[in-house]
Parts: C-alpha cells; structure tokens; sequence
C-alpha cells in the first residue's frame, strides 16, 4: 500500500512540478533575456484565469475557452510591455520590483471591478471529469493527468521553439550575451516583446488550467509567483531547461514532504510535537532546497548566462 | 493676540465635542474590504447596512453615523484604525472584526477606552474567559462551540474512525481540539495544512489511504472552494462523508456548487430559519444585494438591531451603565430567533446542523437538518469573573 501511495503522490508532485514550470518559463525567459524582474507575473496566471473562466462561460466550451484565453493573455501581457515594462530595462533592479509590484496592486484592483470580489465558479469540463486507474487500485482524477500531458506538451514544444526555430536562437543568444546580440543586428526590442507575450501565455495557461481545481479570485497568482522565483533560482536565470528540472523537483519535494514528514516525525517525537513541527518543517523544505543549490551552485543547476 | 484667540476658540470647540456627540450614534464599522478574504467585509457591510435600512437610519431613533473601515486583515491597521476611532471621530460603539488575531488586538485597546466593542464574528477564548470585559460584547458565538456541536454530532451518531484536517494556525487548532472535546471515537489520522493552501492533492491522497469512515475539515474561505472542489474531484465525496465548519456558506457555495451539494456542517444560523426576522432579512437582502446572505451578513444585520434595541430602550448614548443593562437584557429582534447572553457577555444559543442543498432556481444554499445544542453556552465563561 505504502508504494502505491508513494506512486500517487509523486504523480501529485508531477502534476505540481508541470504547473510551477509553466509559470517559471516565461519568468525565467524575461529575467533571463531581458534582466528584467517582473513581480507582475502572478498577475498574469490571475487574468489567464478568469478570461477563460469567461470564456467557457460564453461559449460553453472549456476547450474553445482556453484556445481563446491563451492568445488573449498573450496581448494583455503584449500590451503590458509595451506601456509600462519598456520603460524599465534600462532602471536598476529596485525600480523595475517598484513598479511591476504596483501592477500586482493594479491587477487585483482590476479584476475586483471587472468580476466583483467573490471567487468564480470554474469546473471541470464534463469529459475530463472522473478518475482513471493509472494502475490498479491507484484511482487517479482525469484532470490532473490532463494537466499533467498538457504541461509535458508545452515544455516539449517550447524545447523545440527555444532549440530548433531561428526565434529560439535569438532567445538563446539574447540570454547568454544581450549586447553581442544586438549589435550583432538582433531587433532586441520586437523579440522583447514576443519572449514577453510568449511567457504571459504560459502563465496565463498555467493559470487556466487550475482555476477548476483551486479558486479564481483576485490575488490568486501572488502566492504562486513566490515558487516560480524559488524554480528559476534554482534552475538557473534564463535556462528553461534548468527551469523544467527545477519545477519537476520542487513540485516533487514539496508534495512528498507534505505528504511524508509529518509521518517520519512520528517515528521521534510525541504525535503532537510532530503535528506541529512536520507541517512547519515541510512548508520550509523547497526553501531548504533552495538554500542548498545557492551554496553548492551559486549559478543555478543549469546557469545560461556566459558573459 | 489673533493668533491665541483663534487657538482658544478651537480649543473650546473640541472640549464642546463630546457633549454635542452624545446624543448622536457613532458607530466604527471594522472588516476586511481588500484582499482574497474582502468578499467576507462585503456580506458583512451589505448585511450591516441593511441593518441600518430597517432600523430607518437610526440607531434607537437617534441621528447616527457609521465610520467603516478596512483593516486588510492586518492587525496593526485594525488597531490603527479603532485608534483613530476612539480618539478622532469618538465612537461609543465599535463592531465588525471578522478574524480572531485581530479581535485580540483591539480588544484591549477598545474595553479599556469608554466605548463599547461588539464582535460580529470572532469570538477567540482569552476574551470570553479570564479577560472578559464589561465593555464587550458579541453577537456572533465563541470560536469553540461550532466544532463542538460537530464533535457533539459525530458522537452521537455513533460515526467513528473520523480523518480531522485543519490550517496550520491557531483557530485550526482550536476548531480540531473543539470536534475532539464531544467526539471521543478513534481518529483515524489528524492533519494541518498550510494557511492559504490551494492544491490539497497531497493530502487527499494520504487521506484516502488512511481509510477513514468520516472526514472532518476546517478550512474557511478559499481554502474551503478548493478543497470541496477537489474532494468531490478525486471521487471521494459519494463514498467518505464530509462534515465541516465554516467551510461551506454563502461566501463559498457560488463557486464550490455541485461540489458541495450534500456536505454536512454545524453553524448558528441559516437562510431558511423560520422566523419573522429572519424571512424579512433574507427577502430584503436578496432584493437589495442580489445574492443569498451568508451567516457573516446575518450577524451584522444583527449587530445593527442589538445597539437599535438598547440605545430605543435608553434614549441616549452617553449613560453607559444603562446601555450596558439594556444590552445585557438581550430581548432584541434577531436572525436567530433567540439570543440571551451568559455572564461573559457571550450569546447562549441554538446550533445546528445544516446541509448544503441545491434550489430550484439553480443556486446552492444550506437548510437546517436539526438541533445539535439547544440554548447553549461556551465552556469559557466559567473563567469570567463578571456577574450581573
């Protein structure tokens, strides 16, 4: 029983890891590329929600919804770029963390007097509703599988765009030199704004996609964007390779120490020291993890930057 | 010699002040307007100044002024906030104070001053025991007693072998030592969860591992949308049952829906409580809000009629003594039918248990199933040295 629980939870821990990387792509792509901070990215998970909330409410379909709601995140972050962050590449880090936490300010404002204060309701499209047994007797919602095969996908097809497409050479070249770029001839500021759009997609998808499992309301992005910045510290600014492996692993460690460390501090300590010290400690263990790969590799496990 | 005039004149008209405000109501108004919790300070207003709707205007037919406040849920605004009350605007009654953490803070700071403090909702132990106050009131019930009545329920039905979960702070600790202090069967595993958490995938699996007859949670407000919805998603829901506190209401049930449906949980009140004040207030509310009000409104509506009945049956608002016998006396038109108030100034009253049901016009709403605890009382109040 014991390794089918094991098995569960490290499907739990994926499904975590997939959705932490779709918001640790596009944050780790603009930090990268554009040495660009942006607090703000939260807010995008926050808009790509509720837009497909109301898009699946128009058009009754949760497909059609998020076909329409990613393209749509990816102009408002477009459009973000352009008024308020265009501004800001050549400020130091301060104001740049200034200003695009006044967007987070700005952002729930918006949603509250667009959508009201009360959380939506957001469901799971009937199709995906149910549980499948990954293996027997391990019964396993549909929709978090779903999850996880569309972040798998996304992180495949970003690999291909960032490794095989002439964009993706740009990409990279802006995160390892940005001046060599540019001089080189590199329209830096047009492939700004793409690489903006393109990670307020995911995070917008991000955010879509978990509306029907948690609750869309206004500031639901702002704890999120805490462990998107945990991933690319430990991945390494800029990587999206290192972004992936440090998302998988950071959903993986958080998930199984909710799940395991109170348990293993039962094996010590009194049952209700350990309530009380294995929830504390297991909200800390990816801030462990962090601190670790800091000391170990200052860089990140996968640093793209070379000069 | 202008200049000290001047100052003289402004320094007799502030000495004027309290006696001109005397004859007029001020209440200071405190919740949480912003941030993920400020739909609870919106049922809260709503239900306050509906309140105010019914009572004309005026508290006790006085001329009245209510100053709100947003605390954001911190608890050095809160106090900021009654400071300004007491010291600029002069209240004589502040009320609202949805969180515990908050109460606690203000809750010297207010007693010690003259003026009234009336809790709308929280109700943390320290105060209804040992530092009971004579200027304190609530309107609402004691944190403990809505787990009580769970645990009381649970026992009584004979439900063992019960799986307790709850946010990793303080009032998650009392509300799972409340279920535990009436259920004595074996609990088959006991588990707090990070404040604010949003995916409870983890722990929903450990649960159904653990093989429990019966689930019991406390997570309030978007915790609680989460975890139903999840809850219902793993396929759980149609076979462990779950019975809750504060984790399905009126705030919740529009976005947990059909998630919900069928989940059990013990409160003060509810929409569809057969009595006249409480048709009127549920009618109005839906009339003038749009929305199903949530026990969070019906305490404040409340709250309006309770400083509405003693202020009338004084006639002013600067004899406090007599303010507080016409509070005590309790005889006010109310939500819940009956309030009395026990010697720590606590309401001794019904609780029972509720299931959330689906109407007829789509919406979701709970309907009463039963009395668990008829006219009852919190186990603090023995600590309260006040009699009257």
């Amino acid at each position: 029983m014991d390794g089918l629980l094991l098995l569960e939870q490290t499907f739990n821990g994926l499904q975590f890891g997939v959705m932490l990387f779709l918001m640790a792509a596009g944050l780790t792509l603009v930090f990268g590329i554009m040495d660009m901070v942006n607090l703000a990215h939260g807010s995008l998970y926050m808009v790509g929600a509720y837009i497909a909330t109301t898009f699946t409410q128009w058009t009754g379909s949760f497909v059609l919804g998020i076909l329409l709601a990613v393209p749509a995140t990816a102009l408002v972050g477009i459009a973000v770029e352009v008024v308020v962050l265009r501004t800001l590449y050549d400020r130091d880090h301060l104001d740049q963390v200034l200003a695009t936490f006044g967007l987070i300010l700005f952002f729930n404002e918006l949603v509250r007097t667009v959508w009201g204060p009360a959380a939506l309701f957001s469901d799971i499209p009937a199709f995906l509703q149910g549980q499948v047994e990954i293996i027997p007797g391990v019964p396993y919602p549909a929709y978090r599988l779903a999850i996880i095969g569309v972040g798998l996908a996304v992180a495949l097809a970003l690999y291909l765009i960032v490794s095989r497409t002439r964009m993706g050479m740009l990409i990279r070249a802006g995160a390892s030199n940005r001046e060599m770029a540019g001089a080189l001839g590199v329209n830096i500021k047009l492939l700004f704004t793409l690489v903006f759009g393109l990670g307020a997609a995911f995070a917008g998808l991000a955010g879509m996609m978990t509306g029907p499992i948690t609750t869309v309301e206004p500031g639901m992005g702002d704890p999120i964007l805490i462990l998107a910045f945990v991933v690319i510290i430990i991945g390494g600014i800029g990587s999206v390779r290192g972004a992936f492996v440090a998302a998988i692993l950071v959903g993986l460690v958080d998930t199984i120490g909710r799940a395991f460390l109170p348990q293993f501090f039962r094996l010590f300590v009194a049952d209700s020291t350990a309530d009380a010290v294995g929830p504390a400690v297991a909200s800390m263990l990816i801030y462990i993890l962090m601190a670790a790969v800091l000391f170990f590799r200052p860089q990140g496990l996968f640093p793209a930057r070379t000069g | 010699m202008k200049k000290k005039l001047v100052g003289l004149v402004s320094a007799l008209a502030l000495l004027a002040t309290p006696s001109l405000a005397a004859d007029k109501v001020k209440v200071g108004f405190i919740v949480t307007l912003s941030g993920p919790a400020g739909i609870i300070g919106k049922h809260m207003k709503d239900g306050f100044e509906l309140g105010l709707e019914h009572v004309g205007g005026k508290i006790g037919g006085l001329e009245t002024e209510v100053i709100f406040g947003d605390d954001q849920r911190k608890p050095d605004v809160a106090k900021q906030l009654v400071d300004k009350m007491i010291k600029r605007d002069r209240v004589q009654f502040v009320t609202g104070v949805i969180w515990s953490n908050l109460m606690m803070a203000i809750h010297g700071p207010v007693t010690r001053s003259d003026t009234f403090l009336i809790s709308s909702n929280a109700g943390p132990s320290p105060i209804a025991g040992k530092r009971c106050s004579e200027n304190f009131f609530s309107v609402s019930w004691q944190n403990d007693q809505t787990p009580e009545a769970m645990g009381k329920y649970l026992q009584d039905k004979g439900i063992d072998n019960v799986y307790l979960m709850a946010p990793n702070y303080q009032a998650g600790k009392d509300m799972l030592a409340g279920v535990r202090r009436y259920y004595k069967g074996k609990v088959a595993g006991q588990v707090f969860t990070k404040l604010g958490q949003q995916d409870y995938s983890a722990e929903l699996s450990t649960l159904r591992a653990a093989g429990p007859d019966a689930v019991f949670v406390f997570l309030p407000g978007g915790m609680g949308i989460n975890f139903v919805k999840q809850y219902a998603q793993a396929g759980l829901k149609d076979s462990i049952p779950l019975y809750t506190a504060f984790t399905a209401d009126a705030v919740t049930l529009p976005a947990q829906k059909d998630a919900a449906l069928g989940v059990l949980g013990t409160q003060t009140w509810s929409p569809d409580l057969a009595n006249p004040v409480n048709k009127r207030f549920v009618a109005d509310f839906r009339a003038k809000h749009g929305y199903i009000p949530s026990f969070y409104a019906a305490q404040a509506y409340d709250t309006v009629r309770f400083l509405d009945a003693a202020v009338a049956k004084v006639g002013n608002v600067s004899d406090r003594d007599a303010l507080r016998a016409a509070m005590r006396a309790g005889d006010f038109p109310n939500t819940r039918g009956s309030i009395k108030f026990n010697n720590n100034h606590f309401p001794i009253q019904n609780f029972y248990m509720r299931e959330v049901v689906k109407q007829d016009d789509g919406s979701f709403t709970t309907k009463i199933r039963g009395i668990v605890f008829p006219a009852y009382g919190d186990s603090y109040a023995k600590d309260c040295k006040m009699s009257w």
